[in-house]
C-alpha cells in the first residue's frame, strides 16, 4: 500500500483539521531558508518524498536547526542524501515544537470492525509500551473524550513536569479530525506520530498517511 | 425489529427427534432432561424403535406429531435426516428448531454445504433456528431444559448467550454453586442463523431478563455487531468474555498505529464504546453477571469499605483505590462522628473503617444502614462477618458442646451472622445501593450462616474482598454510561 510523502499527508490531516506544526516546503538550501526565516527559529528540516516512509532511521531528519546557516547547511546535505529510489524529492521545513510529552494517534481499518482511531503515549517507547486504545469511527465527542480517559498514564495528561495539563478538548479535536478522515475509503491508515504537547496542546509534527 | 425468539424460550411444546433407548445418546438425554426439569406442556418423541423410551411413547415419524402442539422441535438426528423432519414438522406448526446435531459447518466442506441448506430452509419455513452443533437451551420461566448435558439451574434473572456449549454449562454450574439464577441460556452451537446479538436484543425485551451473560469467541460480522449490541447495552447490562484474545491479528503495518492495532486491542475499544461491560474471566463475568442480577445501580463511584478487623479493610482500601472506576472516599465529618459514638476510639475512624473488635451485639447492623443512608456514599464493601459463625461451627462439632454454656454461645454467634447478612441485604434495599459481602467463608464454609443468610438473601457472597471490588467496578462504570459524560 502506497503511504503519501510527508507534505501531502500534512494537507490531508490539517484540512481535516489537526493542528500540526506550522511547515512549507521548499525545493532548494535558498529557499528553504526563507522559509525558515518566515516561521521563526529554531526549524526542522527533513527530506520528503512518496517513497520515503521512515525518515528518521535514515537520517533525514533535523531538528532545532537554529541559524540561518545551520538550515542552509541541513538543506544541503538533506538533498545530497536522496537516493534514485526516492523518487522525487523536496525539503520539509518546520516550527521545532517542543514539549516533554509525547502522544501517537492514528487511523487504522480493522478487517471485523472497520475504521479505527488510537490514542497512545508516544515517543520511542511507544510500541514497548502500548499503552493505546482504541474507538471505531465515526466518532461521537464522548466517544473521543473516554478515548483519553482510557490511556492508562492519566498522570502524563495532567500538569507535568511545569507545563499545563493536557487540553482534553482540543485533544478530543484531533480524535475528531481522524474519525473525518475515514470517512475517505482510499485512506488505509494514518498516523500522527508524534503528537508533542507544546503548552497543553497536541501538535503533529508528523504524518503518515497510507492510501489503497 | 429483532427476531421473536418466543417459540425456542417459551414453548407451548416440545419435540425431540433421534430418540433411543440408550441412555448415552443426545436424544434419550436432552428428552430425559426436558421431561425430568419441570416442563408443563406437552413433549413428544421421535425415533426408530416403536414402543417407550422413559415411560414416553415414542413416534415412529415426525410426521405423527399432532398439529399446532409443539413450538420447538429438539434435533438429535444425523445431518442427512434433519431436512425432511424440519419441514415436516413446520407442517405441524412447529415454529422455532435447535439442532443440536453436529456435523455442519464445524465439520468441513459438506458440512457447510449442508449448514446452508438448513439455514434456506428455515429462512424458507419463517422458523427460528438456533444452532446447529449446540448443545442447548434452557428456559426457567418455562422449566424447559433442552439440552444434551447438565446442569438444569435455578431461576434467576441472567440470561446466557454463549458460542461454547462448554461455557454456559459452566455459568449454569456457577447459578446452581452461589443461588444467584438464570433465565434463559442457549448454546448457540456454530450460529448459522441466530447470532449473539441476535439472543441478546431478545433478552433486552424479555421481561424475565435482567442482564445478559455471552460468552464470544469468533464475530462474523463485528461492525454489525457493534451497532446492534450498543443500543442494546442502553437498556439492559451485557457481560461479555471474549475468547481468542491473544491470538495474532497484527499484520505487518506500514504505520505505527497499524503495528499496535492487535485485534484485543480493537476488540477492547469497540466493547467500551459499545457499553458492554468486558470480564477478563469466565467466573468473574458470572460475578459480574451476578451483580447486575441482584444489587442496585450505584449512583457514583465513592466507596466505603467495611470491615470488623484486620488486613482484608487493608487490602481491599488498596485494591478500591488502584481500580480506575471507584473511589475510596474519605469518610464524611458526620458519618465519622456518628461511628465514633457507637465504638470505643480504637476503631480506624477512616475509611476503610475498622471496628478493631469493638463491635458490640447491634453495631455492624447500626453501622452498614448508617454508612448506606450517608449522601456521600454510594457502594459498600462488607468484610470480616461470618467469623462469629465460623467459631461456631468449630464449638458445635468439638467435643464439649453443648455444656459449658456452649449451645447458648453457638445459637448467639449464629443468629448475629444472619442478622448481619440480613441487615446488609436491608441497608442495600433500603437506600437503593449495592453492599456486597465478601468472605473466603463463600466458598470454603458455604453452610456458615452468614453464607447462607446472604445466599437467602438473594445475593451473591463474594469469595473474596478482591472479587467483590471487581465485580462493584464493573456495576460502577455501567452505571456511569448510563448517566453520560457529565
Amino acid at each position: 500500500m502506497p503511504t503519501l510523502s510527508e507534505a501531502a499527508s500534512r494537507r490531508i490531516v490539517e484540512d481535516a483539521g489537526v493542528a500540526v506544526s506550522p511547515w512549507a516546503t521548499a525545493a532548494d538550501a535558498g529557499s528553504a531558508k526563507e522559509v525558515a526565516a518566515s516561521l521563526g527559529l529554531p526549524v526542522v528540516a527533513k527530506l520528503c518524498g512518496g517513497a520515503i516512509a521512515h525518515k528518521t532511521e535514515r537520517g533525514l531528519v533535523r531538528l532545532g536547526l537554529s541559524s540561518q546557516d545551520e538550515v542552509g547547511a541541513a538543506a544541503a546535505d538533506l538533498l545530497a542524501a536522496a537516493r534514485p529510489e526516492d523518487g522525487d524529492v523536496e525539503l520539509l521545513v518546520s516550527t521545532m515544537v517542543s514539549g516533554n510529552r509525547e502522544l501517537i494517534a492514528g487511523l487504522v481499518r480493522n478487517e471485523q470492525f472497520g475504521p479505527c482511531v488510537m490514542l497512545g503515549l508516544g515517543g520511542i517507547l511507544a510500541e514497548a509500551v502500548a499503552d493505546v486504545a482504541f474507538r471505531l469511527a465515526p466518532l461521537e465527542r464522548d466517544d473521543a473524550l473516554d478515548l483519553i480517559d482510557d490511556l492508562g498514564a492519566q498522570f502524563l495528561l495532567d500538569e507535568f513536569r511545569g507545563e499545563p495539563a493536557v487540553d482534553r478538548e482540543a485533544l478530543a479535536d484531533t480524535l475528531m479530525a481522524l474519525s473525518r478522515i475515514a470517512e475517505d475509503p482510499e485512506v488505509l491508515s494514518v498516523d500522527l506520530n508524534p503528537l508533542i504537547v507544546d503548552d497543553g496542546q497536541p501538535v503533529a509534527v508528523d504524518a503518515l498517511v497510507e492510501t489503497a | 425489529m429483532p427476531r421473536d425468539l418466543t417459540p425456542l424460550f417459551e414453548p407451548r411444546g416440545v419435540v425431540v427427534t433421534g430418540v433411543s433407548s440408550h441412555p448415552g445418546k443426545f436424544g434419550f438425554v436432552a428428552l430425559h432432561n426436558i421431561l425430568s426439569c419441570g416442563f408443563s406442556g406437552p413433549v413428544f418423541a421421535v425415533g426408530r424403535e416403536e414402543g417407550e423410551v422413559l415411560g414416553h411413547p415414542v413416534l415412529a415419524s415426525i410426521a405423527d406429531l399432532p398439529d399446532c402442539v409443539a413450538d420447538l422441535l429438539v434435533l438429535c438426528t444425523p445431518v442427512g435426516a434433519n431436512e425432511e423432519i424440519v419441514r415436516i414438522a413446520a407442517t405441524r406448526g412447529v415454529r422455532a428448531v435447535f439442532c443440536a446435531a453436529g456435523g455442519y459447518s464445524e465439520a468441513g466442506p459438506e458440512g457447510v454445504e449442508a449448514e446452508a441448506r438448513l439455514v434456506a430452509l428455515a429462512a424458507e419455513l419463517d422458523l427460528v433456528l438456533a444452532g446447529p452443533n449446540g448443545q442447548g437451551v434452557v428456559s426457567t420461566p418455562a422449566g424447559l431444559c433442552a439440552q444434551i448435558v447438565a446442569p438444569y439451574p435455578p431461576r434467576g434473572r441472567i440470561g446466557v448467550a454463549s458460542q461454547s456449549g462448554n461455557f454456559v454449562s459452566a455459568f449454569l454450574n456457577y447459578a446452581g454453586q452461589t443461588g444467584i439464577g438464570i433465565s434463559r441460556a442457549v448454546s448457540a452451537g456454530n450460529a448459522a442463523a441466530t447470532s449473539i446479538a441476535d439472543y441478546l436484543e431478545w433478552y433486552a425485551d424479555d421481561d424475565e431478563t435482567d442482564v445478559a451473560l455471552c460468552y464470544l469467541e469468533g464475530l462474523s460480522d463485528g461492525r454489525a455487531f457493534f451497532e446492534r449490541v450498543r443500543q442494546v447495552t442502553l437498556r439492559m447490562p451485557v457481560v461479555v468474555v471474549k475468547g481468542g484474545t491473544t491470538a495474532g491479528g497484527q499484520r505487518a503495518a506500514a504505520s505505527h498505529t497499524g503495528s499496535l492495532a492487535s485485534d484485543d486491542r480493537i476488540f477492547d475499544g469497540m466493547a467500551r464504546q459499545a457499553g458492554l461491560v468486558r470480564a477478563a474471566t469466565i467466573e468473574s463475568a458470572f460475578e459480574a453477571a451476578a451483580t447486575f442480577a441482584t444489587q442496585p445501580m450505584p449512583s457514583g463511584d465513592r466507596v466505603v469499605v467495611l470491615s470488623t478487623a484486620g488486613g482484608w479493610g487493608v487490602v481491599t482500601a488498596d485494591a478500591v483505590t488502584l481500580h480506575p472506576d471507584l473511589t475510596l472516599t474519605p469518610l464524611p465529618d458526620d458519618l465519622l462522628a456518628d461511628i465514633d459514638r457507637m465504638l470505643p476510639p480504637r476503631w480506624s475512624r477512616n475509611n476503610p473503617v475498622d471496628l478493631a473488635g469493638g463491635e458490640t451485639r447491634d453495631t455492624i447492623p447500626d453501622l452498614l444502614h448508617l454508612t448506606a443512608a450517608h449522601p456521600e456514599v454510594d457502594a459498600i464493601i462488607q468484610l470480616g462477618i461470618g467469623i462469629q459463625g465460623n467459631t461456631a461451627a468449630l464449638t458445635r462439632s468439638g467435643p464439649f458442646h453443648p455444656d459449658h454454656g456452649l449451645e447458648r454461645i453457638v445459637d448467639f454467634h449464629e443468629h448475629q451472622e444472619r442478622r448481619y447478612a440480613e441487615a446488609a441485604a436491608a441497608a442495600s434495599d433500603a437506600h437503593d445501593k449495592p453492599v456486597l459481602v465478601a468472605s473466603e467463608l463463600a466458598v470454603a464454609r458455604p453452610d456458615n450462616p452468614m453464607v447462607a443468610a446472604v445466599r437467602e438473601s438473594g445475593r451473591l457472597c463474594y469469595a473474596s474482598a478482591d472479587r467483590a471490588v471487581t465485580a462493584l467496578g464493573h456495576l460502577v462504570r455501567y452505571a456511569r454510561r448510563l448517566r453520560g459524560r457529565t
